[in-house]
């Protein structure tokens, strides 16, 4: 392992572990917010060491004794000890003498927190952001800039659904049978926005969000679409290369050979024992689409068939906007263009796929002076400079 | 840990009490509040009249204002309420979406402030 790999390797055993210590303290006492103080100094600690001393024997361990430590000093700092303080301090105490009683099996409680993260009581736009600071123990400055948010307006935001839990007290338990589906959907959603958003500036969350779809697959092996997520995931991170090779380069016209292809095997077989499991799902279709794309490594050529009658299946499934759009890029022009004309015109209005597709489209259909136009509103709509570049010169080339 | 389920009708749910679809209104709350007493949850609970019979009364500088309807004039009006007592919110949104007022209307669960603590 190369001193970067192992560098990375402890920050991830740092977060891994944190996520679990916040788990395991919160499920106990629905106080998020108390358990991210009472683990604060010794997370801090854990990401300065482990990468240079290599990561402990016993993570959690190391934590809870780090966490203990530093809330002592910081007590007898203060002389007068915090009124939260002694309750944080019990919380530490009480999750080592369970450690220690229980030795191996410290129960893992992570799969109960993303449900609360992504529960319907909370604001849809905490959702994601809760996950990833509560998880994996992401900073709230570093979450509001790839939400394009001001960091006290996301503060706020992650403060208020702390304790809406707490004070509201929902409840941390895995949903019962009946009510499974919607809600793992809802988590699995939440890991997909960490996963695209910043997709544009090269999709800064995609390793987090990655490891979390990893982490909600380890703790549900059975679930088809918990795969389904993790093999759309990989197929578009297996990607990443080719898409940024000098300058945006667009699926279609990606060099194969700098896709991962180790990754897409991984994500194809995630697929396939998915598909083994008989419960189709909107995650599950949407990795078919990639892993069709995918498939170009070996055939040298993309079946559009197949991609027209996935797009009609994940329709159905979830008729997004994003998905309408996708069906009419990779339909014929003439139909392309029925499909998108019959999309409500306020909800396209500022999306920049739509225009990106229709100028495609328009181009296609010899339409050059309306291919413009339209060419022109995907630049303005486009935050990427490279995105914008490749859109400028696509609208320069001849039909 | 207690909560309030706050049934908020409109004008027309709260029409249905009268009438042709009187009896099925009232066959649909009969069955809830008999599913929410068995349960032994209820601390307190009541069905309002209609906002045309609430008087808003407010103090301004020591003189009284006592005025016709409900303090609100949103389409959405205060029908009843129960207060529960259950572990936590999501027992309360299951008896919030078992009430019938949860399938024409809508109702907002709402945890009771702790006081003394």
């Amino acid at each position: 392992m190369t001193a970067k790999a192992a560098a990375r390797a402890a920050d991830q055993a740092a977060r891994q572990s944190y996520g679990r210590l916040i788990a395991f303290l919160s499920a106990r006492s629905r106080n998020i917010a108390a358990a991210e103080d009472a683990l604060a100094e010794a997370f801090r600690a854990a990401l300065e060491h482990w990468p240079v001393t290599g990561v402990p024997q016993a993570p959690e361990a190391w934590l809870l004794t780090a966490a203990r430590r530093a809330l002592g000093k910081s007590a007898r700092h203060r002389q007068v000890a915090h009124a939260a303080e002694p309750d944080l301090v019990n919380q530490i105490e009480e999750a080592i003498a369970m450690m220690e009683s229980e030795k191996e099996s410290f129960a893992d409680e992570r799969l109960k927190l993303l449900f609360v993260c992504a529960h319907p009581a909370i604001d849809p736009a905490a959702q994601t952001p809760l996950m990833l600071q509560a998880v994996l123990g992401l900073d709230a400055a570093r979450i509001a800039a790839v939400f394009l948010e001001q960091p006290a307006t996301m503060g706020q935001r992650l403060v208020r659904a702390k304790a809406k839990i707490r004070d509201a007290r929902v409840r941390f338990a895995v949903p019962d049978v009946d009510e499974l589906p919607d809600r793992l959907d809802a988590v699995l959603q939440a890991i997909y926005a960490a996963f695209t958003a910043g997709w544009e500036d090269g999709g800064e969350l995609s390793g987090e969000a990655i490891w979390l779809g990893r982490t909600v697959l380890a703790l549900m092996p059975e679930e088809p679409e918990a795969m389904g997520l993790l093999s759309l995931m990989l197929h578009c991170e297996a990607r990443k290369r080719a898409r940024r090779a000098n300058g945006f380069v667009p699926l279609n016209a990606q060099d194969t050979s700098l896709w991962d292809g180790a990754m897409m095997d991984e994500a194809d077989t995630l697929l396939r024992a998915a598909g083994r499991k008989n419960r189709f799902g909107r995650f599950q279709c949407e990795a078919a689409i990639q892993s069709v794309h995918a498939a170009r490594r070996f055939t040298g050529e993309t079946d559009h068939k197949a991609l027209v009658m996935l797009y009609a299946a994940l329709l159905r499934l979830s008729p997004t906007l994003g998905a309408r759009v996708g069906q009419a890029a990779v339909s014929e022009p003439e139909q392309g263009m029925a499909l998108l004309a019959a999309l409500p015109e306020k909800s396209v209005a500022d999306y920049q796929p739509f225009h990106a597709v229709r100028a495609d489209l328009l181009k296609r259909l010899g339409r050059t002076a309306e291919a413009a136009a339209a060419y022109a509103r995907a630049i303005e709509l486009s935050p990427d400079e490279e995105v914008r570049r490749f859109l400028w010169a696509r609208m320069a080339a001849p039909t | 840990m207690k909560y309030m389920l706050v049934f908020a009708e409109t004008a027309e749910d709260l029409a249905k009490r009268e009438g042709a679809e009187a009896p099925a209104y009232w066959a649909g709350w009969s069955a809830y509040v008999q599913a929410v007493n068995q349960a032994g949850i209820v601390v307190s609970g009541a069905g309002l009249m209609p906002p045309a019979m609430a008087t808003t009364v407010k103090v301004r500088d020591g003189k009284r204002h006592v005025q016709d309807g409900p303090y609100s004039d949103a389409k959405e009006q205060l029908g009843g309420f129960y207060v529960i007592d259950v572990p936590d919110l999501d027992t309360a949104l299951d008896w919030a979406a078992k009430c019938p007022a949860a399938a024409y209307a809508s109702v907002e669960v709402r945890p009771l402030m702790i006081m003394g603590e």
